[in-house]
């Protein structure tokens, strides 16, 4: 675990940072470019607290060595909204307070975001299958669930 | 396109103490807010907010009663330096409780800078007004004067809590303050505190478990084993106590992996497929009668049918989505450590007695983790976090991995109950002779070393202080009109695994028994559920929510019918802890016949909190409740081997997922008239014996031990 100079590309930006390659991204993404929204929940990708998008694609950066990122487009809920130019799915989320101890919050949304690229209208079976693999302890399934609905009504 | 405040005071800032020296005397309006020179009002709640959204709650409360917008407060919880003690966060009673100091000490407040105004506008106080954290002539709104001009004085002054006082701020919806740094990514908990320099610490264990220490000595480790590691390793060793800190995290990781240690032979557990003949088997070690009336040996000798069971109940784990971090600084003469307690002061203590420190050189800073539901690794991880930090003289960061959390986090304790009941001739009530047989469901920090795990591996076999033998026993008593009764509630030793409060604490099992029960009688009357329960109960708050949740349910109308499945449909009730909230609920089950796979396809809840203060947040925590209970009810035990937890991953402990969450409809009474209850927990109770009675209405197979599970063929179609 000898630190290196590896190169990502996170939220749009290339970054040169230290870390061995064997490194899971998580520890990356949170330690070194302080990004809060990927969190620990398992590390054995069974909980969906660290999910982010690679190349649009939803991953466990808690499992995923940031050596083999290679040039592929990370994305964290940082990079999908800002306060001032919200994502749809952020707004959906705070409409309907979709969300208790929000630990899981980031994970649900970012899950959802590949849903959403992907099938721009799903039906009720299709998010809750979607997002079978993001656990939430608070059991906030239910406003999660129509929160991605009124993200779905709000986009094209 | 809407913008969202995401600005909070975070950790960092307040270590900067914008606010000086403080008093914290409970009775000094200046301990519980603050009024900057710019008019931010800054509220210090000695609560925390534990992901229910209390904060925001306690925002409302304060703004309303100061007569300032919602967006000028700011919510400060749980600093040893800042707040005042109001021992832990729990039993869901943050703003039942807060709520009347707040809003007196607001109101307070709010008097004295009238009167300030008066003086600077010249002005009677009965002709002003206040407006948006402002105070202007009645008449001429031109002539005002701001808090933040008036507030220079401070408010040392004294104020009385009035505990009934209606709080303005009631019954508005109110968006939760702490939701858009959530989900924007900001500092949101204590896992994301990053201090300037900052080592990464984790800790080992044996992988053994008794209730108190490790179950296993650490006999020795080979520290060659992580010479060849990157890192500047360090290992740390204090008694059993063992743990590595290196420069980054993942370096910490792969050290505390792969150090060789040797543990001394393992305590045995006992058989998990006998937990219940041990756990009924334990001495009691205190037995009290907690009401008895009316001779009930003698009741049910003469009832003319009688029912005699026992339910039983399974270790469950807080199973918190992010497992347990926390983050110490422990320099010769200060201390700083940053957890997710739910007490700052009491953790602050058992540091204290851990560190052989005074605790006025310790300050603990709550920040969030993610939501407990009680008692979890938080204070846990901090001892260890100390523990590391003063070993290598800087700040260290410790997060407990999936694993240590499963296994070493203290869980709800098994529980057994038995009932023996009567019905008259008439098919009513008439004996009820109740024991709930329990563990502790408090063993929190209290003070001292012993208490955390950490204290048990520095001293293994020191007891641990278990204050308080409450909390088995919640809702033990049910307000049903009851003949003649005794309930009784056996405390006996804990073990095998350290139990101590889980959402709730025995009211979970206490009201699943007691309502599964109530079905079981009324099966047996012959009188359908709803109307046995109404027979029982003259209060009028709790009929309502029983008849409010029948009607919402469609009690009455047969249950729509799926090809091939067996549906049932069950109602619970309780008043929790016999005094506060009410709540009822009906759940709609479907089982497959033979497989017997149980889906639970709809939960309707009734509940009566008093005054509502965020209807929106009441909802969303009874949604959190029911899913909860659910999902203990139907899913989770903690299993184990002969010596070691076996449930350590979400694969050996399955909580409820998207696909198996209830359809929930909610009615919530409102009675604007009535105190405020706590409803973090409410709803808890009621889930779990609404489904064990849908589960009986589908099947004919009344389930007695949680998790509900039928074995495949016992319900296959005879
Ligand atoms: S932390 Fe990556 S899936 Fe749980
Ligand atoms: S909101 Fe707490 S885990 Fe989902």
């Amino acid at each position: 675990m000898t630190p290196e100079n590896v190169q990502i590309t996170v939220n749009g930006q290339r970054h040169t940072v230290a870390a061995a390659p064997a490194t899971p991204l998580l520890y990356v993404l949170r330690n070194e470019l302080e990004l809060n929204s990927p969190r620990f929940g398992c590390g054995l990708g069974r909980c969906g607290a660290c999910l982010v998008l690679i190349d649009g694609q939803a991953a466990w950066s808690c499992l995923v060595p940031v050596g083999e990122i290679g040039d592929a487009a990370v994305t964290t809920l940082e990079g999908l909204g800002t306060p001032e130019a919200p994502h749809s799915l952020q707004d959906a989320f705070i409409a309907e307070q979709a969300a208790q101890c929000g630990y899981c919050t980031p994970g649900m949304i970012m899950r959802a975001a590949a849903l959403l690229a992907a099938t721009p209208h799903p039906d009720e079976e299709t998010i809750r299958t979607a997002l079978a693999g993001n656990l939430c302890r608070c059991g906030v399934q239910q406003r999660i669930v129509r929160a991605v609905r009124r993200a779905a009504e709000a986009q094209p | 396109m809407s913008t969202y405040q995401t600005g909070r005071l975070t950790s960092q800032e307040l270590a900067a103490e914008p606010f000086g020296q403080r008093d914290l005397a409970p009775e000094r309006i200046d301990t519980w807010l603050a009024i900057a020179p710019d008019g931010r009002v800054t509220v210090f709640s000695g609560r925390v907010e534990l992901g229910t959204g209390v904060a925001t709650a306690l925002a409302q409360i304060a703004a309303a009663a100061l007569g300032v917008p919602l967006d000028a407060v700011t919510v400060v919880m749980g600093d040893t330096a800042l707040t005042a003690n109001q021992g832990y966060t729990a039993g869901s009673k943050t703003v039942q409780g807060t709520g009347p100091i707040l809003h007196s000490a607001a109101s307070a407040a709010r008097a004295i800078l009238v009167e300030r105004a008066s003086a600077r506008l010249d002005s009677p106080a009965d002709q002003l007004t206040v407006t948006d954290g402002a105070v202007h002539a009645a008449r001429d709104p031109s002539r005002s004067v701001s808090y933040g001009e008036l507030a220079g004085e401070g408010f040392g002054a004294t104020f009385e809590v009035a505990p009934e006082a209606e709080e303005p701020g009631a019954g508005v919806s109110a968006p939760r303050l702490d939701l858009p740094g959530k989900i924007f990514g900001g500092v949101s908990f204590v896992h994301d505190l990053r201090l300037p320099v900052m080592l990464h610490g984790r800790v080992i264990r044996p992988w053994v478990r008794t209730p108190t220490g490790a179950g296993a000595r650490l006999i020795a480790f080979d520290a060659s084993s992580v010479d060849d590691l990157s890192g500047n390793i360090q290992i740390v060793q204090e008694g059993d106590f063992l743990g590595v800190v290196a420069d980054r995290e993942e370096q910490a990781i792969v050290a505390a992996a792969r150090l060789r240690v040797a543990w001394s032979e393992p305590e045995d557990l006992p058989a998990q497929a006998e937990l219940f003949d041990w756990l009924e088997g334990l001495p009691v070690s205190e037995h009290r009668v907690l009401v008895e009336a009316g001779g009930v040996e003698d009741a049910l000798a003469n009832a003319s049918r009688t029912v005699s069971v026992t339910y039983r109940f399974p270790f469950q784990a807080h199973a918190s989505l992010g497992p347990s971090c926390a983050v110490a600084d422990v320099q010769p003469d200060s201390t700083t450590v940053y957890s997710a307690t739910q007490g700052v002061y009491p953790l602050r203590d058992a540091l204290a007695d851990l560190l052989g420190r005074d605790p006025a050189t310790i300050r603990v800073i709550h920040m969030e983790g993610a939501a407990c539901y009680g008692h979890n690794g938080a204070d846990d991880v901090a001892a260890d976090a100390a523990l590391l930090s003063r070993a290598v003289g800087k700040p260290v960061r410790v997060q407990w991995s999936r694993q240590d959390e499963f296994a070493w986090e203290p869980k709800f304790p098994a529980m057994s109950i038995t009932v023996r009941a009567g019905l008259d001739k008439a098919g009513k009530l008439a004996a009820w002779d109740y024991t709930v047989r329990t563990p502790t469901h408090g063993s929190r920090p209290s003070g001292r070393a012993a208490n955390l795990f950490a204290g048990q591996l520095i001293a293994p076999g020191t007891p641990l202080v278990t204050p308080w033998r409450g909390g088995g026993d919640r809702n033990a008593v049910p307000i049903y009109d009851l003949p003649a009764h005794r309930i009784a509630a056996d405390w006996v030793p804990m073990g095998p695994l350290r139990s101590s409060s889980f959402r709730s604490l025995g009211g979970f099992a206490n009201s699943t028994a007691t309502e599964c029960v109530m079905d079981e009688l009324a099966a047996l009357a012959g009188v359908d559920p709803v109307a046995f329960r109404l027979q029982h109960l003259s209060d009028p708050r709790a009929r309502a929510v029983v008849e409010t949740v029948a009607r919402r349910a469609g009690w009455d109308a047969p249950l729509a019918s799926t090809l091939g499945a067996q549906r049932g449909r069950g109602i619970a009730f309780m008043r929790y802890e016999s005094e506060f909230a009410y709540a009822a609920a009906v759940a709609e089950v479907t089982v497959t016949p033979v497989a017997g796979a149980i889906r639970l396809d709809r939960i309707v809840i009734a509940q009566d909190c008093g005054r509502v203060v965020n209807p929106d947040g009441l909802r969303n925590q009874i949604e959190g409740n029911i899913i909860q209970a659910a999902s203990r009810a139907l899913l989770e035990q903690v299993a184990w081997d002969d010596h070691h937890v076996t449930s350590l991953t979400w694969a050996d402990y399955p909580i409820l997922t998207f696909t198996e969450a209830p359809d929930i409809e909610i009615e919530l009474i409102d009675r604007p008239e009535e105190p405020a209850f706590g409803a973090g927990e409410v709803t808890t109770c009621v889930a779990g014996a609404a489904i064990g009675n849908a589960i009986a209405n589908a099947t004919g197979i009344r389930l007695r031990t949680m998790p509900f599970a039928l074995a495949p063929g016992a319900n296959a179609p005879s």
